[in-house]
């Protein structure tokens, strides 16, 4: 029997968020122009762009390449990209018989400043649920197959690191400047369910 | 917490709904109240400092299960913000429904004070055979529940230390610092009848992990 909660709710998730500010609002509790400048960080600065920068130049710069996986902080930090949700930054590299992936199986902690806030299907039940156990039927099923000598290693970020997946530099971007190499990095590379792709 | 939101193994879900690079993301938020979900959290917990992430965290924990599964997951912050803050005194459930103009469910009360770290002990050094505690624990913590009495080896230990989960997502301020440990674990060791070859590495606080000791250093 699907009984309904005691005090179930009619209104919606929207009127809810607009309750809440407004009692904030109302009590002057809510400094001038701080959730504007808030939304400018989550919709327009952190992107996974930022973090395309960061693989493309570990491509095509070995110093820059070694920093980054001995101290991803400091190498992400060269660009600007550390803040909330990215203070202890962590590359996984990626090998021809290695797969990093990356998942929050608690909630949906992410690096927001180099990969952007987390999409929908990452923060959803499925992926939280499935990926620590059967990686690589996730990983297929999403559209990456991989051979059986690939082992697939999940990341669940658990506590403060937050990581980037630095993937191998696909065959034939050989010629490919560091711009023509940051187009191959999508938001998918970066969380480890896509292998980059020369078009 | 033994809660809803301990996912990591759970079975029954269907296929994830996405298929790689299928998404521009360029929308970041897909309804015009969603960016209040983040925006608010903050405005209590860094410009009013009512709380912690990690009481954010353990509040999103907190609500009842029927309405865990039934929420979106911005919804599920606007609930833990309003709840933290009613909590804290600094709004009311009645001011919240009068805004609304119906009742705002919040999450459920704690079923806990939270607990301290432990201290006194050496750290771990990476290579380290280590056992996840064996423990229970009500209120917040860092441990999913499928690593509980499993062993890993430690890959590294972090640089720098943060206040202890457990205490702090109860908004206690006398929370130890801790460096975390990154363990990684067999699938199969996680799950007998897995039959992925994987690893799964979790990033645990010193205060979930004891050192394996050798066998040999037991039978003698």
């Amino acid at each position: 029997m699907n009984t309904p909660t005691p005090q179930q709710s009619t209104s919606t998730p929207g009127e809810r968020a607009r309750a809440l500010f407004q009692v904030l609002k109302s009590k002057d509790l809510i400094p001038d122009g701080y959730i504007e400048a808030i939304t400018q960080l989550m919709e327009h600065e952190w992107s996974p762009e930022n973090g395309a920068r960061v693989v493309a130049k570990a491509w095509v710069d070995p110093q820059f390449r070694e920093l980054l996986l001995k101290d991803g902080t400091a190498a992400c930090a060269q660009f600007g990209y550390t803040g909330p949700q990215g203070e202890y930054i962590v590359a996984l590299e990626d090998t021809p018989t290695l797969k990093n992936v990356i998942v929050c199986s608690l909630c949906s902690c992410t690096n927001w400043p180099v990969l952007g806030l987390p999409p929908e299907w990452y923060k959803g039940f499925e992926f939280r649920a499935r990926l620590v156990r059967e990686g690589r039927t996730v990983l297929r099923e999403l559209g990456t197959p991989l051979p059986s000598e690939v082992t697939v290693k999940v990341w669940d970020t658990s506590a403060e690191s937050r990581y980037l997946v630095l993937p191998v530099r696909p065959e034939g971007s050989e010629h490919m400047n560091e711009e023509e190499l940051q187009k191959l990095i999508t938001k998918d590379v970066l969380i480890g369910v896509a292998l980059p792709c020369v078009p | 917490m033994d809660g809803f939101h301990d996912l990591g193994g759970f079975q029954g879900f269907g296929k994830i709904p996405h298929t790689i690079n299928s998404l521009s993301y360029k929308t970041v938020f897909k309804e015009d109240w969603e960016h209040l979900a983040y925006s608010l959290m903050f405005v209590a917990a860094d410009h009013l400092k009512q709380f912690s992430i990690d009481e954010a965290r353990h509040a999103v924990e907190r609500l009842d299960v029927r309405q865990q599964v039934g929420t979106t997951y911005y919804e599920r912050y606007v609930i833990a913000t309003a709840t933290l803050l009613v909590e804290a005194g600094v709004i009311t459930q009645d001011e919240l429904d009068q805004a609304l103009g119906s009742p705002f469910k919040l999450a459920n009360p704690p079923h806990s004070q939270g607990r301290p770290a432990i201290t006194g002990r050496s750290p771990f050094e990476v290579g380290d055979r280590v056992v996840v505690r064996d423990e229970y624990v009500a209120g917040h913590v860092r441990m999913p529940g499928y690593v509980r009495g499993k062993e890993g080896v430690i890959r590294h230990r972090t640089t720098e230390q943060w206040p202890f989960p457990d205490t702090i997502g109860h908004g206690d301020k006398r929370a130890i610092h801790q460096p975390s440990y990154h363990v990684e674990f067999r699938v199969k060791d996680l799950w007998g009848d897995a039959n992925d070859n994987g690893l799964v590495v979790v990033d645990l606080f010193e205060s979930y992990l004891d050192k394996v000791v050798a066998e040999q250093t037991v039978t003698a």
